[in-house]
């Protein structure tokens, strides 16, 4: 008999460590994040505002109306960032290219669109999502969510496992398949003209578009934007503040997102 | 008792042999890897993972086979499994570290795998990977190591070590559980993202396993006087049999659920793998003969293990166990990996073609696994005809 109450109050203790512990394990499985809290999953629905969120709005007719002025966005990030070029599909490595809308918006229909859209230049670049798959993923917290909404990289943790690539929604990330810093057969190096002030990548780790955070931090605004600062393609500024000029942009037009129906809740948005 | 490894015919150091010499080459292809980098295999920036990680998935469910085994001979007292039953641990055992082998080849970074530990990170489906796999890895070993080391003294194995063997049936599932969820948890992933790729990867694990432990025992019966026994012989087809039943029946779920919903995200993968997936002009088709030859394969190996046990013809059930392990092999070790990843979250098509340095370090972990397998093996033989003649 003694017995038997022994083992009945051993199994109503495990279970009541279990039912507390559980929900706050799963819930850290879920936020990828540490510090996930109560009040962070019942705000999931309406992400509470605290501190900034950085987003950006592409306007798609403006880079129709200014041939070539998407290219220079790319060729801007990608010199600043000392991305190479490896003239092959196969090794290619893009923080910000651009593709047609029906790669950008796949899911979207493509029945009966306008003529102009199919030769519309799409920038396309990481989403920096509010719910980033990528981070959930990694399994060293070499890609991660700052404070500020952007999902960043760190190249001297990062193992290579490509988990991030496989859970990226809008395949934003590129690997290093070989030495970034060599050179092709004819001794011309992968990096046209290496930028100093930004770091090279080593062979087999993972990058993607930072948002220019190294250029928020002395206050400048990313290099696709500064590019496009005349013609207003491109807005970019703190989403969270309800005076910004990308706030005023999202209130005033109509935005979309990419694939929003699986919940990565993107920070950038397309006038079409 | 390992000396016992060290003892044996011609045959069985030219066979020895015959997998170093592999495992050299291999050796060589992964030094080449590592100069250079992954660039040298076949995976792309829309293909990111290829015959590594497809290898490392299928292996995964090689090594929870072994439960068929442990579970009805230590939880139901099942004891025609007696001599079976340390082949399956000892699979386990090398098939995990094939396993291990197969992820740390394609790293990025691989001295930097640690990191992994350094920094754990519990959000991480790998993260959960790594415990699981290495874990069980550890159950196997102690607990196969620990039964056989007592059968050779002479006396029952001690008590300490039941617990663990308990342990290690829950912990068979997980492993195949956890690296299921490396790819059913990933949004905007459709071939992956579905609920039944954990039974799934399970029901192709219990028949793919056994089917290799099979293969194995009938070469065992034919060139030495280990004999698994004929009752063994006979649940074990039951068990393989069923277990492949299942596993097409869960792909038949499949294939409702994209077909009649006529999603176009759930049915591009399965156009892909078994049809031919049309795209712009093209057709991309390079997986469909396999894939095809997978589902004959296995429907044939179902059919005919059981005909195989009816007439009582071991040569039959060889063949049919190879049927259904090379139609397991096929779709999750070729299929399920790379089928993924087509079309690409951007809706572009490429296709995977592994390199020939990928195919040499993939051949060689493969024979460093049946290099582990057959010292293993040679010893638990050694004991078990020593202590039973």
């Amino acid at each position: 008999m003694d017995s038997k109450r022994r083992d009945f109050l051993k199994i109503a203790g495990l279970t009541a460590i279990a039912g507390i512990a559980a929900p706050s394990a799963f819930n850290t499985l879920l936020k990828g994040e540490a510090n996930a809290s109560a009040q962070a999953v019942a705000d999931k629905a309406c992400p509470a505002v605290t501190g900034k969120r950085y987003g950006m709005v592409i306007d798609v007719k403006k880079f129709t109306e200014n041939p070539g002025l998407a290219d220079q966005c790319v060729s801007a990030c990608h010199t600043i960032h000392n991305v190479p070029d490896f003239g092959n599909k196969k090794d290619e490595i893009k923080w910000i290219w651009v593709e047609s809308y029906s790669h950008v918006f796949p899911e979207n229909t493509q029945y009966k669109r306008p003529d102009v859209l199919k030769d519309m230049p799409i920038l396309t670049l990481c989403n920096h999502c509010d719910n980033p798959p990528c981070v959930r993923a990694c399994p060293t917290k070499a890609t991660y969510k700052k404070k500020d909404g952007i999902v960043g990289m760190d190249y001297h943790r990062c193992i290579g496992c490509r988990f991030c690539m496989a859970a990226c929604p809008y395949g934003a990330r590129s690997f290093n398949w070989r030495d970034p810093r060599g050179k092709d057969a004819n001794g011309q190096p992968f990096i046209k003209a290496e930028n100093s002030k930004y770091p090279t990548r080593m062979r087999g780790v993972v990058e993607k578009c930072n948002f220019c955070t190294e250029r928020l931090a002395i206050g400048q605004i990313p290099a696709c934007v500064e590019v496009a600062t005349q013609t207003k393609a491109l807005v970019f500024g703190d989403m969270n503040d309800p005076d910004s000029e990308i706030s005023q942009v999202l209130k005033t037009s109509f935005t979309i997102q990419r694939n929003p129906a699986i919940g990565t809740r993107p920070s950038l948005f397309y006038i079409i | 008792m390992i000396e016992k490894a060290l003892k044996g015919s011609t045959g069985y150091w030219v066979w020895m042999l015959f997998l170093l010499s592999i495992m050299g080459v291999g050796g060589l292809c992964y030094a080449q890897q590592f100069n250079y980098g992954l660039g040298i295999t076949g995976m792309s920036r829309d293909v990111t993972w290829g015959v590594y990680i497809s290898q490392f998935t299928f292996l995964v469910g090689v090594a929870a086979g072994g439960l068929m085994l442990v579970l009805p001979y230590y939880l139901h007292n099942y004891k025609a499994f007696g001599r079976i039953v340390i082949l399956g641990e000892f699979m386990a055992i090398a098939a995990i570290v094939m396993c291990l082998m197969f992820i740390i080849a394609d790293l990025g970074q691989p001295m930097r795998a640690l990191n992994v530990m350094l920094y754990p990170t519990p959000n991480s489906m790998l993260f959960w990977d790594m415990i699981v796999l290495n874990g069980y890895l550890f159950l196997n070993v102690l607990c196969g190591w620990v039964v056989l080391q007592s059968e050779y003294k002479g006396i029952k194995y001690p008590k300490w070590v039941k617990p663990f063997i308990y342990l290690s049936i829950p912990w068979a599932i997980s492993i195949h559980t956890v690296t299921a969820f490396l790819y059913c948890g990933l949004p905007g992933r459709h071939f992956w993202l579905t609920a039944i790729l954990a039974p799934r990867f399970l029901a192709s694990a219990f028949a793919a396993g056994p089917a290799l432990l099979m293969i194995i025992a009938m070469i065992l019966k034919r060139n030495t006087k280990f004999d698994v026994g004929r009752e063994a012989q006979d649940k074990l087809v039951t068990i393989i049999g069923y277990a492949a039943m299942l596993n097409f029946f869960f792909l038949g779920c499949e294939f409702f659920v994209a077909y009649y919903s006529q999603i176009p995200g759930h049915m591009h993968t399965l156009d892909y793998l078994y049809w031919g997936l049309g795209h712009g002009d093209e057709v991309f088709n390079n997986l469909v003969p396999f894939m095809r030859a997978s589902v004959i394969m296995g429907l044939a190996g179902i059919g005919l293990i059981f005909v195989s046990r009816a007439k009582q013809c071991d040569g039959l059930l060889i063949l049919s166990c190879a049927l259904i392990f090379l139609s397991f092999w096929i779709d999750k070790g070729l299929g399920l990996v790379l089928g993924g990843f087509v079309p690409s979250p951007l809706d572009y098509v490429t296709e995977y073609y592994p390199s020939i340095q990928e195919l040499g370090i993939t051949a060689a972990i493969w024979a460093t696994g049946f290099f582990i397998l057959s010292i293993l093996y040679k010893v638990a033989i050694s004991v078990k005809l020593e202590k039973e003649i």
